[in-house]
């Protein structure tokens, strides 16, 4: 039965192990250093922090991770990002599940120019597009001139350094990222099925939450991980369009690291925010798997 | 329950179509029946089919259900339900579910759903399956659930849209038994669609031949295919040989032929008195026509000439007879006997006889 050579199952084994040790190498060792500086201790100095292993005996602690329970601002920090990036992930999910949608439904010569119409932002840099946003909420911004003019406000509307623009710039940096998932699995539903939906008794609305929104369920779930994970660390839009008092934990990981050069409370940051994340995915995955079976 | 399903003048345009989908078709449907409608792809069976359940609008035309206009009918509303050609059958619903849908959706209570879902699948002999998703099923099983799925609502109308096209060729024909014994016991009018001749022929009370937007004949199904009314249907039912006659004298009930490609005098059995050489084309099936070694005295149309092919299939044997004009005529021989290794060699003299009433006269 083995009709393999020794060579064949070398190559194979290699085809396997080559990714495996590409995230080995340059995903997991990196997390496991982050690890060990988050236990040890600052110092003034090249690393700044105290070395592991000092005098034949291992230096670790967890007072940084403490440290991080002592202060209120750093739970703040991460509350604000999960509610900001919930938010702004169900603001991406209302929007983009439309968009998706009349794509799918679109005549198909246009099809491939509105897909091309959303991924366009992503030829320009992400910060100049932030930034942007910028010079249209200001006081004396796009927006509000455009207003003042037309004679709709006479004050100019607090539209930036608030909620609101945090909210505005993380659903219009995420967007595409959920529109392309939901796209593809909406495209991939069979036509019929709405046809036998109507021919069974449901009105177009009916069907939409009976046949299509179910199957699209996979799309919605992978869109909102999609954005809903980079949003979590998210520095340059709270820190841009938020203001002082919209402060996520993405923003705190910066500060520390590169304005108060506290390299191992920074990493207990990184860490405390990837135990946070990881923990309920491992669940959400568990409970996508065991219903669509 | 069963209903009479009429349509009148029906037609059909697509835009940017050249041709017209459906052509002005009008026919009635008598509640209870088996009705066909077989055609080749692109004859508009199936427009005619979506025009029905409500997912096209006809241009013009009307369509009745128990006299009720189903112009202004959206599908949702129609006392009608449809088993698909792709099944499509809900993919994240348990079989249960999937039958269940049309009672939920119509709100009935909740133990008549329960009643009526699990008798159904009892019909359709799955009552052992609720609990499976789509995508844990065989073909044949996909498709009982989807006639479940249909026929549990007790539409007025059922259409099913090529019913066992996606099955394997065994179960095709033991699906055709049962399907007919269903319509029996359910009494809901069944209108199928579908290009396979056979399946018309052995399911439905009546079939309609459709070509080109158009019904070409309309009947029983021994009627359509002994006596098709034009060329098209004869050669779409079957496979049929015809030759170029003219008529040479008439006796009564008989008509004396003269064909240049038979090389022999014909005769066959045909009411009308036509006048001397009015052209006519004879037609006449494969299986119809005796074959033999020996010349038969008793063949009134009686034919030579050799074999050109022969294709052995079990029960029986399909023979090409290349004639002195070059006409070929098939022959379909029935293997009665065991005798292994007796088969016809290819130019071999054969001799080629058939009845008067064997044949029919096409309208040319």
């Amino acid at each position: 039965m083995n009709t393999l050579t020794r060579g064949d199952r070398w190559r194979r084994r290699a085809v396997i192990w080559l990714p495996y040790g590409w995230l080995l190498l340059f995903f997991l060792v990196p997390c496991l250093i982050v690890l060990k500086i988050s236990l040890a201790d600052q110092a003034m100095g090249i690393p700044p922090y105290t070395p592991l292993i000092a005098d034949g005996q291992i230096q670790a602690s967890i007072a940084n991770y403490q440290f991080l329970t002592s202060d209120s601002l750093y739970f703040f920090a991460y509350g604000n990002a999960l509610l900001f990036s919930a938010g702004a992930t169900l603001g991406c999910l209302l929007i983009g599940y439309p968009l998706a949608y009349g794509i799918v439904r679109a005549p198909l010569a246009w099809r491939n120019a509105l897909l091309l119409l959303v991924i366009l932002p992503f030829w320009s840099s992400f910060l100049i597009r932030v930034y942007a946003w910028v010079g249209l909420l200001k006081g004396n911004g796009l927006v509000n001139n455009f207003l003042i003019n037309i004679g709709l406000i006479h004050e100019p509307l607090a539209l930036i350094n608030n909620a609101f623009a945090v909210y505005v710039g993380l659903i219009y940096s995420y967007l595409p990222y959920m529109v392309l998932p939901l796209y593809a699995t909406l495209e991939k539903l069979d036509p019929a099925l709405l046809e036998a939906a109507s021919d069974l008794g449901c009105r177009p609305a009916q069907a939409f939450w009976r046949v299509t929104f179910p199957l699209s369920w996979p799309g919605v779930v992978a869109g909102s991980l999609l954005v809903f994970i980079p949003m979590c660390g998210e520095f340059i839009i709270p820190d841009l369009l938020g203001g002082p008092d919209n402060l996520m934990i993405g923003k705190v990981l910066w500060d520390e690291f590169f304005n108060n050069r506290d390299w191992p409370v920074a990493s207990a940051v990184a860490v405390v925010m990837l135990v946070l994340l990881v923990v309920p995915m491992g669940f959400l995955r568990r409970f996508l798997t065991s219903d669509r079976a | 329950m069963a209903a009479t399903i009429a349509l009148e003048g029906v037609v059909k345009r697509y835009p940017g179509a050249v041709t017209t989908a459906v052509d002005g078709i009008s026919l009635d449907i008598a509640a209870g029946e088996f009705f066909a409608l077989l055609g080749p792809s692109g004859c508009g069976k199936t427009t005619l089919l979506r025009m029905l359940a409500g997912f096209e609008r006809p241009d013009q035309g009307r369509i009745r259900i128990d006299g009720q206009d189903m112009q202004d009918v959206p599908p949702y509303a129609r006392p009608v339900n449809m088993m698909f050609q792709s099944y499509a059958l809900f993919p994240h619903m348990t079989v249960f579910d999937n039958v269940a849908f049309g009672l939920r959706q119509a709100k009935r209570p909740n133990d008549e759903i329960a009643a009526r879902t699990t008798a159904m699948l009892d019909l359709v002999k799955l009552g052992a399956l609720g609990k499976r998703k789509p995508g844990q099923l065989s073909g044949g099983e996909k498709q009982r659930v989807a006639l479940a799925r249909a026929l549990v609502n007790e539409p007025k109308l059922l259409l099913l849209d090529e019913p066992l096209t996606a099955l394997d060729r065994k179960l095709r024909e033991e699906t055709r038994f049962e399907l007919v014994r269903i319509q029996q016991r359910v009494g809901i009018t069944f209108l199928m669609v579908t290009h396979d001749q056979e399946e018309a022929m052995s399911m439905a009370t009546r079939i309609a031949v459709m070509d080109k937007g158009r019904i070409s004949q309309l009947g029983a199904p021994d009627e359509v295919y002994e006596r098709p009314a034009n060329r098209f249907v004869a050669g779409f039912l079957g496979s049929i040989n015809l030759f170029e006659a003219q008529v040479r004298a008439t006796a009564p009930g008989v008509l004396m032929l003269e064909s240049a490609e038979a090389n022999a005098p014909l005769s066959v059995a045909d009411p009308r008195d036509l006048a001397m050489g009015t052209p006519i084309t004879l037609a006449i099936r494969p299986e119809k026509i005796a074959l033999g070694t020996q010349r038969d005295p008793q063949w009134v149309n009686a034919l030579t000439g050799i074999v050109h092919g022969v294709a052995y299939r079990g029960e029986a044997s399909d023979v090409e007879v290349a004639l002195a004009s070059g006409k070929i005529v098939r022959v379909t021989a029935a293997n009665r006997d065991r005798r292994v290794g007796n088969a016809l060699t290819v130019g071999q003299k054969v001799f080629l006889g058939w009845p008067r009433e064997a044949a029919t006269v096409l309208a040319s």
